[in-house]
């Protein structure tokens, strides 16, 4: 069994959370004030999300863009090499899927600016 | 004669405008001195925007395009590349590149001109003057807008939630970021910040800890950083080296008030903004809302407040106006300043925004109207770094003090 040592990130309080980890299932979590906490604990000791955020090339300005929904945690950079990798050409409105499946992650890259 | 002018076309003044033209107003217009509207969320490409306002995670260029198209909607003129150079009441001064230095009057103003940051000078950081010093802002203008990286090995003095979404954004980008120090015993950043910019990172925080040198002639080569006492003077011999070739500054926002000063506005010491009342009315028809009031950490909450402010100029333009009596709202234990500072004579449903002076675990914020206690919320966790507010329904019968009880720190 493992344990982990977590800051809840849901509000103010920073509950520091314990939680014990057997075959990779979530046995108890300790420390938190609400089921909030013992909520975050479970997915962030599983199988932690996260939304990237960078800028695209778009000729001689930037794009900003996300990653939706969020990827696993260890590919951020995978995903930011593919993100240096843009260069986009044609006007870009909010919401238009830039990279589709993006370092295969399951996830799109998309517009969060016009360009 | 304008009906209103609204200066700066960011979070604040584009609620504000959009509010007064629903509320009946339609010669409206909004100055900015940039080249688009937005304002400071077009370079915060961060998610964590909108919650409270949207029910939803948006990006800061995503949350401002809402407010834009509203704007667009509404056909309400904005003029950009125009920068207000003189506050009157009644009568604002800009310039710009087509039409000069054009004068124009109108019956109400709105400030919205939010914030800047504390610069270097304001800190007395020994060490030389060399490149590679920027405010996070700054840094966070030069790469998420103009896709610059200012560079390679960074230290950031400031852990503000500027700061920590810098350290990561420069991680991301390829900079190695080697620490973040903090002058204070606490972050005044979101734990979701610290957790996801930093620790996901592995980027250290050093708290009670500040800069002691800078070297470096031409470009910064490294930066000292050392340990704080009680009274935030350097420890000797706790001092660290950093070979870096930049330093970020996430040390604090001041609301940018140099136009309301020429207006003849008066000035809290403590929130740098104007004093206003429970309308937003902070002198002769000119309104004040968001950063420039006083320095907000959710842009939700701007937007409510200009929302208000909007709708408090369109009825001051719409309306006769009597001379307003005034209750006072003054600060008691735990309370570093409210906004408003000053309540019309009756007024119901209102709401007082403030800061707490330090971090307090279960304790109650009390509202007290003439020393009668008419307001009790309990809080498991106050602290400096969150904006707090309390509803108040009224009818305000007199002078009102808002403090906090049974705080341990």
């Amino acid at each position: 069994m493992e344990i982990t040592e977590l800051t809840c990130i849901n509000c103010p309080l920073g509950c520091q959370l314990k939680v014990s980890v057997d075959n990779g299932k979530v046995i108890s979590v300790t420390g938190n004030t609400c089921q909030r906490g013992k909520k975050y604990a479970e997915t962030e000791v599983i199988s932690p999300k996260r939304t990237v955020t960078s800028t695209v090339k778009a000729g001689e300005k930037r794009v900003a863009v996300k990653t939706v929904p969020e990827i696993p945690k260890e590919m951020i950079f995978d995903v930011m090499r593919e993100i240096h990798k843009v260069n986009i050409t044609g006007p870009i409105k909010i919401g238009d899927v830039i990279v589709h499946n993006i370092a295969s992650s399951g996830s799109d890259l998309v517009a969060t600016s016009e360009s | 004669m304008k009906d209103l002018i609204v200066i700066g076309g960011g979070a604040a003044g584009l609620a504000a405008a959009i509010s007064a033209y629903d509320e009946g107003l339609r010669d409206i217009i909004i100055i900015e001195r940039s080249q688009s509207l937005g304002g400071i969320l077009n370079q915060c490409i961060h998610n964590g925007f909108g919650l409270h306002t949207f029910k939803e995670e948006l990006t800061g260029p995503e949350y401002a395009n809402r407010f834009i198209k509203e704007a667009e909607k509404r056909n309400i003129e904005a003029k950009l590349t125009s920068m207000v150079i003189d506050l009157k009441p009644h009568e604002v001064t800009y310039v710009n590149s087509n039409e000069g230095v054009v004068r124009l009057q109108a019956k109400a103003i709105i400030l919205a001109m939010g914030c800047r940051e504390r610069p270097r000078g304001a800190l007395n950081i020994p060490g030389y003057r060399p490149a590679g010093i920027f405010s996070a802002g700054t840094a966070q203008h030069l790469m998420n807008i103009e896709g610059k990286l200012v560079g390679k090995r960074v230290v950031i003095l400031g852990s503000g939630d500027i700061g920590l979404i810098m350290a990561r954004r420069m991680t991301l980008e390829g900079a190695k970021v080697l620490a973040v120090a903090e002058l204070m015993p606490y972050s005044g950043g979101l734990k979701r910040n610290i957790v996801q910019c930093l620790n996901d990172f592995d980027i250290p925080l050093l708290l009670s800890h500040t800069v002691v040198n800078i070297e470096g002639k031409e470009r910064v080569e490294a930066v000292t950083i050392s340990e704080v006492d009680s009274n935030r003077n350097p420890i000797k011999g706790t001092e660290i080296r950093y070979e870096c070739d930049t330093l970020l500054l996430s040390v604090g926002l001041l609301p940018e008030n140099e136009l309301s000063k020429k207006a003849g506005i008066d000035l809290s010491p403590i929130t740098g903004g104007p004093i206003v009342d429970d309308q937003y009315l902070a002198g002769d028809g000119i309104f004040a809302c968001g950063n420039v009031l006083h320095v907000h950490d959710l842009v939700d909450f701007v937007s409510e407040e200009a929302t208000t402010a909007g709708k408090s100029a369109a009825k001051y333009v719409m309306q006769e106006n009597k001379i307003k009596e005034y209750f006072s709202v003054t600060t008691g234990f735990g309370v570093r300043y409210t906004v408003p500072q000053k309540i019309e004579k009756n007024r119901t449903d209102l709401t007082i925004r403030f800061r707490v002076n330090d971090n307090y675990r279960n304790s109650y914020i009390v509202v007290k109207s003439n020393g009668v206690e008419i307001k009790r919320i309990k809080k498991a966790v106050l602290a400096p770094g969150e904006m707090e507010s309390v509803k108040i329904m009224g009818p305000v019968e007199a002078d009102l003090k808002v403090e906090i009880e049974n705080g341990n720190n």
